[in-house]
Parts: C-alpha cells; structure tokens; sequence
C-alpha cells in the first residue's frame, strides 16, 4: 500500500514565465477544478514537497533559484515542466538571455504542452508524475544533487572591466 | 482516582480519531468553499506519505525535538483522560509545546525562527485563560482532577460561562485556525513558508502532524469537561465547538499577533476574571 500517490503536494515556481501557465496552474485550485480532491496541495516550502512544478525557462537569474529547491527537496521527487517555455524555451529560445527548458539545468521527469497549458493538461501531467514517483519510490531511486556547471563568464568579465 | 486503562485508550484511540476529524475538518472546509474536497481519509494518506519520504534533516536534534513534541502530547493526553490533575496536564502541555519551538530554533533558517517566535507569543497568548480555566473548573468543582470535574454532577457551563467563551477564543489558536493561525496553518501553505514546521520534512514533519491530532482530541476533552454532567449534551457541544471553530477559520482573515496576544489577555482578564469573581462572591467563598 502506497500512500505517495494519493498525496502529491506541489511546489510551483515561476522561471522567467510570461506567468499564463502560472495562472492556469492557480486556475487547478479553484472551485472549477479543485484539485486538493486528490490530495493535491500546492505548499511553498520545498522541503515539504514531491512534485516541483515549473514554469518558464531558465535564464542567469533563476538558474540558481532552480537548483535551490530542487535540491532542497526529499526523495522522491519528480519534475513536471508546464509549458512550452519550460519545455523547450518556446519562443524565447533564441534570446540572448535564455539558455532554454528548465532540462537544461535539472532532470525533467513530465513535459506539459501548450501556450499557456490549458489545467486539464496540468492536472494530466501531474497525474502522469504520479506514476514516475511511485516508481521512483519502490526503485528507491535517489535523485542527486545538481550543481550548475556553468560559468557566469559575463559577469566574471564585468568585473575585470567589460567583454573579452 | 487515575485509570491507565483510559491513558492507553487515548494513547490508541487518540489519532485515528483525531485524522478523521481532521478528513472531516478538511471536507467541510472544502464544500464551505464551494469545493469537493479530498477524502476524510485524507490525513492518513499525507502522513503515510510522510513516513514514505527521506528524512532531510538540517540539525540531527530536530527529529529528537519532534519525538519529544509527540511524547509529552501524548503524556499530556494520556494523564488528562486517565483523570489526572488539570494543573499538570496545562504545564505538560505547554512543555510540549516548547519541544516543538525548540525544534524549529534547532534549524538555523529565517523562516522557522519567525515561526518560532510566533509560536512562543501564541503559547503566551493562550497560557492565561488556559491556567484560567484550570481554576474555574475548581471554583466549580472543588476539585483539580479530571476523573472529579469529568463526573461532577454540578452544571460547570452554568457557573463558568464566560471561562467557557474565553476558552473557546483561545481553543482558535490551539487549534491553528484563522484568525489566530499564526506560527503555522493547514491553509495558508505559501505564508512565512508555514512558520515552525519549515525545517521540517519528511517523517519528522509526520510525527508533528500526528501530534496535532492528539492535541486536537486533548482539546475537545477540555470542552467535554465543561458540559460533563450530561454524556449527550457533552459529546452533541464538542462537535458544535468544532463546527463553529470551522466556520471562523473560513470567514476570518488572519490578524496580526499583536492584537492576537492582546485580544486574548483582555478576553481572559475580562470574562474570565469576571466571572471567576462572580462565582467567589456568589459561593461566599472558596
């Protein structure tokens, strides 16, 4: 008897998003969907969650942020990126200020599509997490930490005095 | 005069009966909301699922403050259903109590030493009508044992009607509902990142969530003692004390913990001393 999967609490952050997932995600709590009926709460303490939900992609200023609370959160756990921007960078993956999907940084687990992802597809792909995470747990997988490899060359060369 | 029978009842008895008022607490919130709502069992599934995750601990003394938080609630609990002395049950349980500030204080983060601190004003909101309480069941009664004001056939909630409504303004704090949620809430989950029990997760985090139930039952013991004289009319106030308790989490806003303190000084130095002296004077004396 497994309880994880009747009691998935999320941990929602925004990376860089336009904030239209965001608001679809919040759309999942209310009385139209209601989510918390299958035990889903969304807490805002990494530490108290399974399933981290991401919106947006990763740029210099949330790399960091990103890794925080991944790594700050018990095993097991899974990763649903929720939007296209989180996927792949969507629209915005050329910029010069966006290094892509939130796989760039920490292991994704589910993909949700669309712009913005509509809450049935939310509420689907956090029920296809579900099934990873029980997995995760009678595998006893253990997710280790991720660091961030990359090097802030530009700001290391804002302080020698500009570009190289 | 004390029943470790009962003590051993509570000790079993006590979370199971206090996860399915916690289910129930939640499906009522839920369809005041205009929700459904998860399953009564639902608390049993969050704390299973708890027990399921690694233990994450920033501070090894955390889990030791956590396992003593729960061992004195249930020593508190345990004496107070075997009809042990009410003085006591109060200290034990503010003894618990301190367990579970000192477990957030074991972590260094900002979070739970704010929730830490909130909890410490809450414990001193709450101490005088609880100490206040204590008293009046022995004006009442005469007596300071819970086997004693549990079977007293005298009506208490006649003689202590305002110890009774000042009680149930604190009982709002104990039972971490709004407007009085301020260390920590089961709704406000993204405010001051859930206050004490940040640093908590995993098992630890279970074992304070199973504590809660068991204070929950002691508490409900605590309005039982006022109607003890009718079983019936005892058991039908305690479901309405959480029902009402319910309603005033979902139609307050949280207030700030100055006017929480103050607001619960002024009630028990009020109504509680009010009508503490009114039943001295009456009585003509203990």
């Amino acid at each position: 008897m497994t309880y994880l999967a009747k009691s998935p609490w999320i941990i929602h952050y925004d990376a860089s998003s336009c904030n239209g997932c965001d608001i679809e995600i919040l759309a999942c709590l209310t009385p139209m969907y209601d989510v918390e009926r299958f035990g889903i709460i969304n807490t805002g303490n990494p530490k108290h969650a399974d399933i981290f939900v991401v919106t947006g992609s990763v740029n210099e200023h949330n790399r960091e942020v990103i890794l925080n609370i991944y790594n700050q959160m018990p095993d097991p756990k899974v990763v649903v990126a929720v939007g296209i921007c989180a996927t792949s960078g969507g629209v915005f993956r050329e910029c010069y200020n966006v290094a892509g999907g939130i796989d760039k940084l920490i292991p994704v687990d589910v993909y949700v599509m669309g712009c913005a992802a509509r809450p049935e597809s939310i509420i689907d792909g956090i029920v296809t997490a579900l099934g990873i995470l029980e997995e995760k747990r009678s595998k006893n997988i253990h997710s280790a930490p991720v660091t961030d490899h990359h090097e802030n060359k530009e700001h290391n060369n804002h302080s020698q005095g500009g570009a190289s | 005069m004390i029943n470790p029978a009962w003590a051993l009842v509570f000790a079993l008895v006590a979370p199971v009966a206090g996860g399915l008022v916690a289910g129930i607490d939640r499906k009522i919130t839920a369809h005041m909301q205009g929700r459904v709502g998860p399953s009564i069992f639902q608390p049993f599934y969050d704390v299973g699922k708890l027990f399921e995750k690694e233990q994450a601990v920033v501070n090894e003394t955390q889990t030791f403050y956590a396992i003593c938080y729960l061992v004195f609630m249930i020593f508190t609990g345990a004496l107070f259903f075997a009809g042990g002395d009410l003085l006591l049950v109060i200290f034990a349980l503010t003894l618990a109590q301190i367990f579970l500030v000192l477990g957030a204080f074991a972590a260094n983060s900002p979070y739970s030493y704010v929730g830490a601190e909130r909890e410490l004003l809450q414990i001193l909101a709450y101490e005088p009508m609880v100490i206040l309480t204590a008293v009046g069941m022995f004006v009442a009664t005469k007596s300071f044992n819970v086997s004693d004001i549990a079977t007293s056939a005298s009506p208490v909630i006649l003689l202590l009607p305002g110890i009774f409504l000042g009680f149930l303004y604190v009982l709002t704090i104990k039972l971490r509902k709004s407007p009085f949620d301020i260390s920590t809430s089961h709704h406000a989950h993204q405010e001051i990142v859930k206050g004490v029990t940040t640093e908590f997760s995993g098992p630890s985090l279970g074992l304070i969530e199973v504590t809660h139930w068991y204070e929950v039952v002691l508490l409900l013991g605590f309005v039982y003692l006022f109607f003890g004289f009718s079983p019936l009319i005892a058991a039908l106030a305690v479901a309405v004390v959480y029902i009402l308790e319910i309603l005033v989490d979902n139609t307050n806003a949280r207030v700030r913990w100055q006017l929480a303190v103050r607001s619960s000084w002024l009630i028990a130095a009020v109504v509680g001393l009010v009508n503490l002296a009114g039943l001295y004077v009456l009585s003509g004396g203990i």
